[in-house]
């Protein structure tokens, strides 16, 4: 099977978010996916990188994000690294109960599973890995779609 | 594209256009200021104007609750304008749309303030 890889090692600065959306979009693009599903690629790898650099590397200059790209003719596969303490994400509130819908926050991983049809989370020890596939569904064919 | 915040009042209600993207950074920071100078004022009507907002990620979600509870608390209401399709679906995907009164209509949303 071909693969198409590219990897991005990026700072830990908001700048940095805005480059992994735009990197995020273009590989979408160029996977074929149509606009709808381009967008939500990208917001999805916007909100890792987000969390990635606001709670994984906590803005530390000294850490690295590293955003990651393969792209096949059946899905586009995307992982975000971080260098911070880790995640449990079995520990992540459900935005959308009740008590939480109001929260100014947590709301990232709860989009990123709806836009994304798979994501998966690895502990590095240090750092945290968040692997999101999107698969690539030929014309005519309905599948997950999210916002 | 940095996001933009102009306000005007109509009919004893302010609306607040505000254009670009509300994301983390920048564009949370504009609505976040905007809307506490308006509360500081005495403002307590206050109709957001979106339909120029072109992105919203999940810091900008967050800066419309934190807006909504902020002037809510203070005694005032919030509501939202002329929602694009993005945004709408954002606001439907994270049951926002429950919470938030959200119109169409510039001068209806006006007059609602005042029912």
């Amino acid at each position: 099977m071909n693969a198409t890889r590219v990897s991005y090692t990026l700072e830990s600065t908001l700048a940095s978010v805005n480059k992994a959306e735009q990197a995020a979009a273009e590989v979408a693009a160029k996977s074929c996916f149509d606009p709808d599903d381009c967008g939500r690629i990208a917001m999805a790898v916007r909100e890792a990188t987000v969390n990635a650099i606001l709670h994984g590397n906590r803005y530390d200059p000294s850490k690295r994000v590293t955003v990651s790209f393969e792209s096949t003719a059946e899905a586009l596969t995307v992982a975000v690294r971080d260098e911070g303490a880790g995640l449990d994400p079995t520990t992540l509130p459900n935005p959308l109960a009740p008590e939480n819908l109001l929260k100014q926050s947590g709301r990232g991983i709860f989009l990123i599973q709806t836009f994304m049809d798979e994501i998966h989370f690895r502990n590095l020890s240090p750092g945290n890995e968040i692997t999101m596939i999107k698969f690539i569904r030929a014309p005519g064919r309905s599948g997950k779609q999210g916002g | 594209m940095t996001m933009k915040a102009s306000s005007r009042q109509v009919d004893g209600v302010t609306i607040v256009d505000l254009s670009g993207r509300i994301t983390l950074g920048e564009g949370s920071v504009v609505l976040r200021d905007t809307v506490k100078d308006l509360s500081t004022q005495g403002n307590k009507k206050i109709l957001l104007n979106l339909g120029d907002v072109t992105y919203i990620d999940s810091s900008g979600i967050g800066e419309l609750v934190s807006a909504f509870t902020s002037v809510r608390n203070a005694g005032g209401d919030l509501k939202l304008l002329n929602l694009t399709k993005k945004v709408h679906d954002l606001l439907q995907i994270t049951k926002l749309y429950t919470v938030f009164d959200i119109l169409d209509d510039e001068a209806t949303a006006v007059g609602s303030f005042n029912r």
